[in-house]
């Protein structure tokens, strides 16, 4: 008990600090948005902290599964082996596809729980009238929200794959050296430094900026619905989509949808049987994807919802 | 300046009318109890004032226009609405943290020092602390904010009488200073009786009765006596009348103290007491009009 320092503090009370009572009008300056920008951030993560603790037993499985897979690899190969998609180096391979394809699966899995929670959820623990006590206005609280998915999920995804992936070619390199086996067909098979450029600017471009209405549409709806908020943000979508059929016996917005959720025109087509970019993202990419009126439509989308969002965060109460 | 100035303040929720023309003024170190049954329009009056809900009329809160600027106001401004808003997941350090970080007017130290006096451990979640608890943690909180105005919304609601005896205690010797306003609703009125400088009754949407203590104590007074008195009691025309084991409790408005104490014990009457007179007689003259007209 005597080492906390609530003890160790002197027991004089101090005076309170002399109070101006009413000549100081204006107060002390603002903080910086920057500064209630990251303690919303803080505390998003703090609240959520499965956003970042899933992926990471999600990398863990495959990082072990890998190991202990890598080192079953019977040698000499079986017969049925000898096909040229489950050489030793397609073996070990394989996974870096895999983990790679988990893990944005993941993202995506949290980015949508997050977005339907993230104004829902302090609605129906009564806390937003916590929040509200304190000088932050509801723009930075939502925008702060909106850079979950925009942000910090792809920085989290990214980070670990490369870890992970890491992890794997060390891992993998010492199996095929403890057989005797070259470890330059490995190397060459998993270039590691181009596949994560590629990974990278496909989480950027792909699941942060062209999925962008998505989230927004997703925290709009967080911030209307009573309950139920999952079901909310589908209704709408499937009721266009029966609407459109019926009446005009078209399915124009199913193609869009198709089109938002395929990536675009622009997205860097993965090779066969990939479940990741293979190569770094070229300039041409870079053009392609900034010259897509899908991007900035869906960029238009996002801001009219998260500006919906502000306002009924601004009127919405406990519920 | 007034902390907070309101006129013709009105609030329509669909159907039912909340607030229906409320003027208001509280001057600076004024510690103003807001009472009134439920749906009267007290928590809604509190929200408007602080920017929770967009209202009708005119309200200033220290200058700002509080649905136009609750961030700007909230720095001057603290409230608890409830026992139960703090978020359950947080721990108390990172309550700590998070205040120091987003508001400028936080004193950590003092913070620490308040909790130091309650069992709250820095490294507990909200959702393990007692409901008592978690009120010793929000004052904390709220105390150590060099706030101006401090709006309270049934902040006692659910605790035992300990804990609510500890929170106005708190209240008044580690944190108001003559300075600060503080604006309070309850139902458990006689037990801030003491504390307030002023109150204000709320029916229906509208301020029944605004008085502040002094006056109070100088216009009502209670009287219990035998019953052969009542009928001399009764020409001084008493607002309310209640029996209490055979003995009736008049309640006089502006009555003159040197005669009522020629018919029994004189004392100053609860708030409670001349809240039911003057919200009876309110309906009971709504009632009559209903019937003229």
């Amino acid at each position: 008990m005597s080492s906390t320092e609530s003890n160790a503090m002197p027991e004089t009370p101090e005076p309170l600090p002399a109070h101006a009572g009413g000549s100081s009008a204006s107060g002390p300056a603002a903080l910086s948005p920057l500064r209630l920008a990251y303690w919303s951030l803080l505390r998003e993560l703090w609240e959520h902290r499965w956003i970042y603790i899933v992926p990471l037993i999600v990398a863990a499985v495959f990082l072990v599964g890998f190991t202990i897979g890598a080192a079953r690899i019977p040698f000499p190969l079986p017969r049925h082996a000898r096909f040229p998609q489950f050489s030793p180096a397609r073996l070990i391979e394989m996974p870096f596809d895999m983990t790679s394809g988990a893990l944005m699966l993941t993202y995506l899995v949290i980015a949508v729980i997050y977005c339907l929670g993230a104004l829902h959820g302090e609605r129906a623990d009564r806390s937003i009238l916590f929040w509200k006590s304190l000088p932050v206005s509801d723009v930075t609280t939502v925008v702060s929200k909106s850079i979950i998915p925009m942000v910090i999920l792809p920085v989290i995804t990214i980070a670990i794959i490369v870890v992970t992936q890491g992890f794997m070619l060390l891992t993998g390199s010492a199996v095929l050296l403890g057989r005797g086996l070259d470890v330059a067909a490995l190397w060459a098979q998993v270039p590691l430094l181009a596949m994560w450029a590629g990974m990278l600017y496909h989480l950027v471009t792909v699941h942060a900026l062209y999925y962008a209405p998505i989230y927004g549409w997703l925290l709009l709806v967080s911030g209307w619905a009573r309950r139920a908020a999952f079901l909310w943000a589908i209704l709408p979508i499937v009721a266009v989509l029966i609407f459109e059929k019926l009446v005009f016996n078209s399915s124009v917005f199913a193609h869009v949808l198709l089109s938002r959720l395929g990536g675009g025109p622009a997205a860097i087509p993965f090779p066969p049987h990939h479940n990741m970019p293979m190569a770094a993202p070229t300039l041409a990419n870079l053009s392609a994807f900034l010259a897509s009126p899908g991007l900035w439509i869906g960029l238009a989308l996002f801001a009219a919802f998260i500006a919906g969002a502000v306002w009924l965060r601004r009127r919405q109460g406990p519920i | 300046m007034s902390v907070i100035e309101a006129r013709g303040l009105r609030k329509k929720f669909r159907t039912t009318v909340a607030l229906d023309g409320i003027d208001l003024s509280v001057e600076p170190g004024r510690i103003l109890g807001l009472i009134g049954p439920n749906g009267a329009g007290k928590s809604t009056a509190l929200n408007a004032i602080l920017g929770l809900i967009p209202f009708e009329g005119e309200l200033r809160v220290l200058g700002h226009d509080p649905w136009a600027a609750r961030d700007a106001l909230m720095r001057d401004v603290c409230f608890i609405a409830d026992v139960a808003v703090l978020p359950r997941w947080m721990r108390v350090s990172q309550a700590l943290d998070y205040v120091a970080g987003v508001h400028p007017r936080f004193d950590r130290a003092k913070a620490e020092k308040l909790l130091a006096k309650t069992d709250v451990r820095r490294s507990s979640r909200v959702r393990e602390l007692s409901k008592g608890m978690v009120t010793q943690l929000h004052l904390a909180l709220v105390m150590a904010i060099d706030a101006r105005l401090l709006v309270l919304d049934e902040p006692t609601l659910g605790l035992d009488i300990l804990y609510r005896k500890q929170f106005y205690d708190a209240l008044l010797t580690d944190y108001f200073d003559g300075a600060r306003t503080i604006v309070v609703t309850t139902h458990q009125v006689e037990e801030i009786q003491n504390v307030l400088t002023d109150f204000m009754f709320i029916h229906h949407g509208r301020i029944v009765l605004a008085c502040s203590m002094e006056e109070f104590e100088r216009r009502y007074a209670e009287v219990t006596l035998h019953p052969e008195r009542l009928a001399a009691a009764r020409e001084l025309r008493p607002i309310h009348e209640r029996q209490v084991f055979g003995r009736s409790t008049l309640l006089f408005d502006g009555a003159d103290r040197r005669q009522l104490q020629q018919l029994g014990d004189v004392r100053t009457p609860g708030i409670a007491d001349v809240f039911v007179a003057v919200i009876g007689n309110a309906s009971n003259d709504r009632q009559a009009e209903g019937r003229r007209t």
